[in-house]
């Protein structure tokens, strides 16, 4: 793992653990789901750690449990050498000022009801920060490259792409250190999605703050992101620098996901070896023993089943979490 | 170049809104060949959707719609609506993005295919039971036996997938139209789904329709590429010839703001899609293209050949110079 020195967020051995309560009338039935399963990374300052994967891999969980909007079962989450999980409610405010999150669904995370301007105004407001909130509004506007009359209206007179503008604006208002995007180009159109990436790292560049990017769209993660995190069933499988993961992947996972992508380019689709990955990922009620990609990986001998793979720095400088690495 | 199986002459779709007239498709010209996969490519709003719902008959009340489609030369635009239903999931068939709400929940998967073959072929129980079964082995489900017992809850979304492929081509449809098949499915199970469609294409002969947001996917399956932009086709031809050197101004666009490897920056197209309530006069992109010229609003470019494409561009042989590749 990296130094601390640098790092603006650590997080150790997080576990969240979901119960799933059937009540069939005869018998109630608790089941637990392991959505995170001892997960660590790090998160530099100015940097974007991408954290990509399927659904039900986690990366969701692993983005709220950061910012407490829900409870870890265990483990740390250090901010600037504090640890969050440990905090109470008032001390938690304080800190969460300088943590936010832009959602994916730009039309379900504004109040249609509130003008642009107060749902930005909102956080500061909350906050009880003082001062003209009507200039750092028009201020925030422009910064993410909207005008600053924009204020007066309401979300409907707005499209997709503007409406996440003005979500990451609200975002912006606290002036925080880290930002979890959660999917926040994933229901954009291409057209439209390249903008809005530009302005996530104009913005890093002029403020330096850090991005946790939660995406399943690789190329557009290999495109922001300095570090790279790939989950599988709640667990980190590989870990390390872009170029290295992209380049050379090291778990046969990480090398399965890339060769399914689709890339824009008819040549190189038509010509390139493809790993066809049997079945679907496994229920996380019920995760395989041993490494938890075995059931779907052609290397799977009984030391996976028997024995869970640790992550191990690899040649090429990532970690990886494999008994047979690439 | 074969006659086409699937032909649509400039199809128009005009939906009456609370708004006014939201005109959906303004004049599209399709055509499918036997056995070709054409991709249908364009972001939201663009039409590609509400074209091939309306060729099946699939649109509410609300929208008016003129043009011509023929399928093996039988016009379906204006047909009684028996006419079409004995078209619609035989000769014609349909996937959705959704498949949990193309599955009836309380129905074994097995009698749902029975039930699509029974309804246009003269099959017994036991022998359109037997093809159900074949039919699940096909769309690569694993015991298929056992599977066709099973309820639509008892499958994962790329299970369902399947089925709902199976039940298509259950009819051995001429033409397969597949709309957003793989978006709502995880990247490793997109490519299993892509391969099913590619395998009934080949085993069949099906011609098949993939409508997909998606440049990589039509990268990877398509023969042939339709780009759609504001209600109408911008431009037309080989998936070679789209990729390589397209000479359409959006489909420019489009190709470049996809992010690829070592490339500092995006290239956004600027604005946003137009409003189809109003929609522009001349040509729908131009208020966001960078090109535009004056005669480019006065009026709409239609669909001619240029080198080796189809485009509605009338900029097109003077922005020959400088492009992509």
């Amino acid at each position: 793992m990296n130094t601390q020195s640098d790092a603006l967020l650590s997080v150790r051995n997080l576990v969240k653990n979901f119960e799933l309560r059937a009540n069939s009338g005869l018998r109630k039935t608790k089941r637990i789901v392991q959505a995170v399963a001892d997960v660590s990374f790090d998160v530099k300052v100015g940097q974007t750690l991408g954290l990509v994967g399927e659904s039900g891999s986690g990366k969701t969980t692993v983005g709220r449990s950061v910012l407490q909007l829900i409870q870890p079962t265990s483990g740390e989450v250090i901010f600037e050498g504090q640890d969050l999980t440990k905090m109470s409610f008032e001390q938690l405010r304080d800190v969460r000022r300088q943590m936010q999150i832009v959602f994916q669904d730009p039309f379900a995370s504004l109040d249609p009801k509130m003008t642009v301007g107060s749902s930005i105004a909102e956080p500061l407001v909350v906050q009880g920060v003082a001062g003209n909130h009507q200039d750092k509004v028009a201020e925030l506007l422009d910064l993410v490259g909207l005008a600053a009359d924009h204020a007066k209206r309401f979300p409907h007179e707005f499209s997709g792409g503007q409406r996440q503008r003005v979500g990451i604006a609200r975002a912006l208002a606290l002036d925080p250190k880290l930002i979890v995007l959660d999917e926040p180009v994933s229901a954009l159109d291409v057209s439209i999605q390249a903008g809005v990436v530009n302005l996530f790292s104009d913005l890093q560049k002029r403020l330096g703050m850090s991005y946790i990017f939660i995406a399943h769209d690789l190329s557009v993660v290999r495109h922001i992101a300095d570090h790279v995190a790939v989950m599988y069933l709640g667990k980190i499988v590989e870990l390390g620098e872009k170029d290295a993961v992209y380049r050379n992947p090291s778990h046969p996972y990480t090398k399965a996901l890339l060769s399914a992508v689709p890339l824009p380019d008819p040549k190189v689709e038509r010509s390139r070896h493809r790993i066809m990955l049997e079945g679907d990922v496994p229920s996380p009620v019920n995760p395989p023993t041993g490494c938890r990609f075995r059931t779907r990986c052609w290397k799977a001998t009984d030391l996976c089943a028997a024995e869970e793979p640790q992550l191990v720095v690899r040649p090429t400088g990532q970690q990886s979490a494999c008994h047979f690495p690439e | 170049m074969s006659e086409s199986v699937l032909k649509i002459r400039d199809l128009r779709v005009t939906f009456n809104t609370q708004l006014g007239e939201l005109r959906a498709v303004r004049g599209v010209d399709v055509d499918v060949t036997p056995g070709e996969i054409l991709g249908v490519v364009g972001e939201s709003g663009s039409g590609k959707s509400v074209s091939f719902l309306a060729a099946m008959g699939l649109l509410p009340k609300s929208a008016t719609i003129t043009g011509s489609v023929e399928l093996d030369g039988v016009e379906l635009i204006g047909a009684g609506r028996k006419a079409i239903r004995s078209v619609r999931g035989k000769s014609l068939a349909m996937v959705f993005q959704d498949p949990l709400s193309a599955l009836n929940p309380v129905h074994r998967v097995g009698d749902q295919i029975v039930e699509m073959i029974q309804s246009h072929q003269d099959m017994n129980t036991h022998d359109a039971g037997k093809k159900a079964i074949e039919l699940l082995e096909i769309v690569g489900i694993p015991q298929p036996d056992e599977r066709a017992l099973q309820y639509p809850h008892e499958f994962s979304g790329g299970m369902r997938q399947r089925v709902v492929i199976a039940m298509a081509i259950a009819n051995n449809p001429k033409v397969l139209i597949a709309d957003e098949p793989t978006t709502a499915l995880d990247v490793t199970v997109q490519a299993q789904i892509l391969e099913v469609i590619q395998r009934v294409q080949q085993t069949f002969g099906t011609a098949v329709v993939l409508i997909t947001h998606d440049l990589g996917v039509i990268a990877r399956v398509a023969d042939s590429v339709n780009v759609m932009y504001a209600g109408r086709n911008v431009e037309s031809g080989s998936v070679q010839s789209i990729f390589d050197h397209p000479s359409h101004p959006y489909t420019r666009g489009l190709l470049s703001s996809l992010p690829h490897e070592g490339i500092e920056r995006l290239h956004p197209i600027a604005g946003f899609p137009p409003n189809m309530l109003a929609p522009p006069s001349g040509c729908g992109f131009a208020p966001r293209c960078q090109h535009a010229i004056e005669a480019c609003s006065a009026e709409l470019p239609s669909l001619s050949p240029f080198e080796d494409l189809l485009t509605s561009c009338i900029r097109a042989d003077e922005l020959r110079v400088g492009r992509r590749s």
